[in-house]
């Protein structure tokens, strides 16, 4: 965040894009589908960091901005026939509204409150759509209709149910979430941010507004958790309550908390990993949650902040 | 002094933590571009009064009247914004921030927006390294200045704020004597363009620096006045330089 080279910074995402932009042509495809999930899941985990590693503030209840989206999104689809952009937009906006309206109730309360408002939030929000299941179809859920699931742009038909589609479009998403995400992190707003997790009351003594700041920094999580969660029922078709219970906080939390809390490709590294420890230890065992624990506790100890933090500690100071 | 309307002025400041009044009732009036040094002993209130002022905490009684505008109900950053700056008596750094960064925060607010900004930002940490002799440590994170440094940090943060009124709470605490030299010279370059009000418990700074002093003891105001009328006052002797040294 200094005034720093940007040079090697820009070059290190570039060719994480395309990397990802070339696995798409030589994975198979099983991992393909995977990978395209995962995207979209690591937009998630980008939106959570931004507030967990940036601010500091460690949220319980992220997966109702997650579902916020889901639902905004895919309930006009499934009820109203809407299209694609507009439902994704919604989705968006859901997800953005509920976290100012979240935000200015649970920014007076700070460390374990905070988690336990947020965490009661989410559950509000999670029995709400167990409520609603006449909309919503509970816990059971609902699948979009393949034809609703494309966007006509000037003739050509831009299809989400073609796998190569999904992970384009996983990728466009992911990108530009990424670079929102890096732009925030060198600004001036995003050193403020760091500023109110290391020392909230000099930073106000600096000037600043620290609740508008934080509240800004909430709305901003809500509504990028908020586009993966549009994106995932856009993209492979389901909406269910599983998405949106106390699991869903959790995930993007271990996601940061592996790849590298406050760093900018952290959240997608720890997506991938734990996706594919899962994936490998359920393939040998059925206990592999005692394997992803063991995981887990090995990460802490020897990469206490995470894979990312831990490279710049050691090694790349300039990683952002 | 009578001719110029002052820049700072308390009238019955009071702030009791329980039972204990530690300021209480206090009339007090700055200047423009004077430095006033405030003195006294341990636990007079100091930092209690000058946090009132900067709006860290909030007073039980009076009013606090900035440039003419009454600012007692203000907010801490709408007060800095108006042009009171505080620098922390416990050194209070961005850690796992680089020295830089930490001018930066003090500076991009009134920087502007753009390229113009982006240039007058850097221009602004510059100077204010420079003012306080930290440019060849821009990149080091604050944590791992020294303390000395860390010190000066605390102030070139101050400064960058472009502040009317400067507290500064006990800015020389573990500073070496050729650091606090550089220091006496830094305020004084400071009062050309801000009004500064000092805590400070080195006498030799005080003098050397001070148009005017005030002396708290328990809460109140015990004497005011032109530093060698303040050096012969015997109350203050008692209460204060008396005292054996503690700082
Ligand atoms: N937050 C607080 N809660 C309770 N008591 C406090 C608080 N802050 C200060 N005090 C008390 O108020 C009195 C004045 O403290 P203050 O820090 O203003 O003194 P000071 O003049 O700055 O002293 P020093 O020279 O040691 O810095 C002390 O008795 C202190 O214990
Ligand atoms: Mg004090």
């Amino acid at each position: 965040m200094t005034d720093r080279a940007f040079a090697p910074t820009l070059a290190l995402h570039l060719g994480v894009i395309a990397v990802l932009a070339v696995l798409q042509f030589v994975l198979p495809d099983y991992h393909h589908g995977l990978l395209a999930r995962i995207m979209v899941l690591a937009i998630f985990a980008m939106g959570y960091n931004l507030l967990f590693g940036y601010v500091g503030l460690l949220s319980l209840g992220h997966a109702m901005f997650f579902s916020a989206g889901l639902y905004g999104a895919g309930l006009p689809v499934f009820h109203l026939g809407w299209g694609v952009p507009a439902a994704f937009a919604a989705g968006i906006a859901a997800g953005g509204l509920l976290a100012l309206l979240v935000g200015v109730l649970v920014l007076r309360t700070t460390g374990v409150a905070f988690m336990i408002v947020t965490m009661m939030f989410a559950q509000a929000f999670y029995l709400a759509i167990l409520y609603f299941a006449p909309w919503t179809k509970g816990s059971e859920g609902f699948v979009l209709p393949q034809a609703a699931r494309a966007i006509d742009i000037a003739g050509a038909r831009w299809d989400l149910t073609s796998p190569s589609m999904r992970y384009w479009t996983a990728l466009l998403l992911f990108s530009a979430v990424l670079a929102l995400t890096l732009y925030v992190a060198r600004s001036p707003y995003g050193r403020v941010l760091v500023a109110i997790r290391e020392n909230e009351e000099r930073t106000r003594m600096l000037g600043y507004d620290t609740f508008a700041t934080k509240l800004l920094a909430v709305v901003l999580s809500g509504a990028i958790c908020a586009a993966s969660g549009a994106a995932y029922v856009l993209i492979f078709g389901y909406a269910g309550s599983t998405l949106a219970s106390i699991q869903y906080s959790i995930l993007p939390l271990l996601w940061v908390l592996l790849g590298g809390a406050a760093t900018t490709l952290g959240p997608l590294l720890g997506t991938v990993f734990m996706y594919y420890v899962i994936d490998v230890a359920s393939g040998y065992t059925t206990a592999w949650l005692l394997i992803v624990g063991i995981v887990l506790i090995l990460l802490v100890l020897f990469f206490p902040r995470g894979v990312l933090g831990t490279i710049r500690e050691r090694w790349v100071p300039w990683l952002p | 002094m009578a001719a110029v309307s002052p820049i700072l002025v308390t009238k019955g400041l009071s702030r009791s933590f329980g039972g204990l009044k530690a300021v209480d009732d206090v009339d007090f009036e700055m200047a423009p571009g004077e430095i006033r040094a405030l003195i006294g002993p341990n636990g007079a209130g100091k930092t209690t009064f000058v946090s009132l002022v900067c709006g860290r905490v909030e007073p039980t009684g009076g009013t606090i009247i900035f440039d003419g505008e009454d600012v007692t109900r203000l907010a801490a950053h709408q007060r800095v914004r108006r042009g009171i700056a505080y620098t922390f008596q416990i050194t209070s750094v961005f850690g796992n921030l680089t020295a830089w960064d930490n001018v930066a925060l003090a500076v991009q607010r009134h920087a502007g927006k753009g390229p113009r900004g982006a240039r007058g930002l850097r221009e602004g940490v510059q100077e204010a390294l420079l003012r306080t002799g930290l440019a060849g440590r821009q990149g080091v994170l604050a944590a791992n200045l020294a303390y000395g440094h860390q010190r000066l940090l605390e102030v070139a943060m101050g400064l960058a704020l472009k502040p009317r009124l400067l507290i500064l709470d006990e800015p020389t605490q573990g500073l070496s004597d050729g650091e606090i030299d550089g220091f006496v010279g830094l305020v004084r370059d400071i009062a050309r363009d801000a009004t500064v009000l000092l805590i400070e418990h080195n006498m030799d700074v005080v003098m050397r620096l001070a148009d005017r002093i005030t002396v708290l003891n328990a809460g109140r105001i015990l004497a005011e006045g032109a530093p060698d009328a303040i050096r012969a006052d015997a109350e203050v002797q008692q209460a204060y330089l008396g005292a054996p040294a503690d700082g």
